[in-house]
């Protein structure tokens, strides 16, 4: 009940009308992500996106920066800065090291009571996520989540678009008369913007108003991935992935040797995940991840909606399933109608042979 | 302390393999379509009954939903949760994420008045059908538990000194965090495995009581936080993903081997991508 999409008719038509209260709130916020020394790539596209909206609104564009150390802070919004934002909010503060759900609510919400921007936007990363959550709860305000499309529409307001029911629908969902509007969009489904290294923005130091022993939760270890798979995937040049076509677990393994040879990473539909085929942060599609990579090869792996969300990013997109009228090949720019366990090899084959012979001449 | 309390928070969805979209209207055709519980929901259950079997106590399902939702209880205690209610009110109809927090709130306080403060609540990490996640963050919220998300392994749970101990999935590694009781925690997929519930359980859900609320059971006075009118957000147009208009180039087949075809696709790869051309030779090359 809760977060399916009411009948279109329902209350579509319900007017604009902005309380009061919520009438001085202006400017597009994106919630930037630190953890570790870096800024999540996420915030970046972010950014890029809240420039697209504040230009159209006719405001600014400011970055949130929640974090242990000023200087680090300071750089970090120097790096927001040059992707887009105008001024960046700071609250450096030893509590706010590591990421914790209640001092970022309190002090995310207290620089949006503050300050009052009209539009919110955070990463639907785990963090973003669990944050904006709070937040959105705290602030009694409009939250969309994992959003594909952002835009603003004739009344000022933020139109944001996502996939429901697993990206058989799309819905675009506004919140009208509440403020900040907000919205969670996952990695890579926005493009990185251009930095410009001679943009500058200005500053605004925020203090936390917390003390440590206020705050119950205690973080006693970091356990930093091996293999950093999500992120890999994620942003990788090349990817390869297997559906159900593969046919077996075993011949799963033909993904995984073209993924080698092309120093690529290598994925799959969701089915391998119900199967144990694969992990689930080797999903790729609507609740998995979604990927930009310059070149997408997808083999037995039929195209539903819910994955073809997740690749439309790429910039070539090669497709390889037995069944001609399988949906993959409606949004593929090339296709090859034949068994996956066949074609794979070959093409792995093809690859090694062609890059053998730069080897040598090079 | 008295004995453990758990609030374990699920929702019946449609199976999505099996949604269909109307080719016309663009609504979802939900006739004849199967529901089952959120998949996620059940990693949380499981969780739930792990503690429960180890420390004793009670574990208590709730679920929103329209009355045929009862089903979905039946099966959670044939999984061997002890109780269930059921929150069902045509004023719910058309919650968005903050008023269904505002109603799952609502119905676990009044679990606890009824039967004694949970201890933990669980939710899974978030629904098939919706995939918002923000549910669970949004019953903590309102009623102040310490949030734990994503949790991969509840490590220590302390009853005496009210404490708990998690893994929790973060992004590029894991966290481990401490707290203190009462919390919420949304559980990781495949955290566990989700048992065979007994016969015993079985037979007792077919014939067990649930208990039934609408919002004045669960202790709601204020309908204005409820359903469409507690719902900030507003779906202004439902639509189907528009269709490409240009099919993928197809490959000549041409009664050619496997190996021919491989190459050929390989041009056409680096015709269309000169740049995945240019950075495979050079890996290829050794720089």
């Amino acid at each position: 009940m809760s977060d399916a999409p009411r009948p279109a008719a329902s209350r579509a038509n319900t007017k604009k009308e902005l309380p009061e209260r919520f009438r001085n709130h202006r400017h597009v916020w994106v919630f930037v992500e630190y953890e570790h020394g870096r800024i999540h790539p996420v915030s970046l596209e972010l950014i890029g996106e809240a420039r697209k909206l504040a230009d159209k609104l006719g405001v600014e564009v400011a970055g949130v920066l929640l974090g242990g150390s000023e200087p680090e802070m300071r750089e970090a919004a120097a790096q927001a800065s040059q992707f887009g934002a105008d001024l960046n909010y700071i609250i450096a503060d030893p509590i706010l090291t590591d990421y914790r759900n209640q001092p970022y609510t309190k002090a995310l919400t207290e620089l949006v009571e503050t300050y009052k921007p009209e539009i919110l936007l955070l990463g639907a990363t785990t963090l973003g996520r669990d944050l904006a959550g709070s937040v959105a709860t705290t602030l009694r305000t409009g939250l969309t989540a994992d959003c594909t499309e952002l835009a603003i529409d004739d009344e000022r307001s933020l139109a944001a678009t996502r996939p429901t029911f697993g990206g058989s629908l799309l819905c675009t969902i506004h919140t009208l008369n509440f403020r900040p509007q907000m919205a969670t969009v996952r990695p890579r489904v926005m493009a990185m913007p251009e930095a410009d290294p001679s943009r500058v923005g200005r500053v605004v130091m925020h203090p936390l108003g917390m003390m440590e022993d206020d705050i119950v939760t205690k973080v006693m270890g970091f356990l930093a991935d091996r293999e950093s798979a999500t992120a890999q995937l994620a942003y990788a040049d090349i990817v390869v992935a297997g559906g159900l076509g593969l046919r077996s677990r075993e011949n799963f393994q033909l993904v995984r040797d073209l993924a080698a040879v092309l120093g690529g990473e290598y994925g799959g539909s969701r089915p391998l995940v119900a199967k144990g085929w694969i992990t689930a942060d080797r999903q790729i599609g609507q609740t998995g991840k979604t990927i930009r990579p310059k070149l997408y090869i997808a083999a037995g792996i039929s195209g539903a909606i819910q994955h073809r969300v997740g690749v439309e990013g790429a910039d070539l997109i090669v497709a390889i399933n037995i069944d001609p009228s399988a949906q993959i090949f409606d949004f593929a720019h090339l296709g090859v109608i034949g068994d996956a366990i066949e074609i794979l090899p070959a093409l792995t084959r093809a690859f090694q042979a062609r890059l053998s012979v730069n080897r040598l001449a090079g | 302390m008295g004995a453990l309390h758990i609030v374990v928070c699920i929702k019946q969805v449609p199976d999505s393999a099996q949604i269909r979209v109307h080719p016309i209207y663009n609504t979802i055709m939900r006739q004849g379509v199967p529901t089952i519980i959120n998949p996620y929901d059940l990693f949380a259950l499981e969780a739930a009954l792990q503690l429960r079997d180890q420390f004793g106590g009670a574990v208590t399902v709730l679920t929103m939903g329209p009355p045929m939702a009862e089903e979905s209880l039946r099966k959670a205690l044939a999984f061997g949760a002890d109780r269930a209610v059921l929150l069902t009110d045509r004023a719910f109809a058309g919650s968005d994420t903050l008023a269904t927090t505002f109603a799952l709130a609502s119905a676990v306080s009044k679990i606890g008045e009824t039967w004694g403060t949970p201890d933990i609540v669980f939710c899974g990490k978030q629904t098939i059908d919706g995939d918002t996640a923000q549910v669970g963050p949004g019953i903590a919220s309102r009623l102040e538990l310490n949030q734990l998300t994503y949790v991969a392994k509840i490590s220590k749970l302390d009853l005496e000194a009210g404490a708990i101990e998690v893994e929790r999935r973060a992004e590029g590694g894991t966290q481990l965090l401490s707290t203190k009781l009462p919390a919420l925690v949304t559980m990781l997929e495949g955290s566990n495995e989700m048992r065979r519930g007994s016969l015993a359980c079985a037979l007792a859900a077919a014939q067990a009581e649930i208990t039934v609320w609408n919002a004045a059971a669960a202790g709601i006075e204020d309908l204005l936080n409820c359903g469409l009118k507690g719902s900030p957000t507003i779906v202004k147009k439902v639509f189907a993903p528009g269709a490409h208009t240009v099919r993928a180039q197809q490959i000549e087949l041409q009664d050619r081997n496997a190996d021919d075809i491989a190459r050929d696709l390989l041009d056409q790869i680096f015709i269309r991508q000169p740049q995945v051309e240019a950075d495979l030779m050079r890996m290829a090359s050794g720089q």
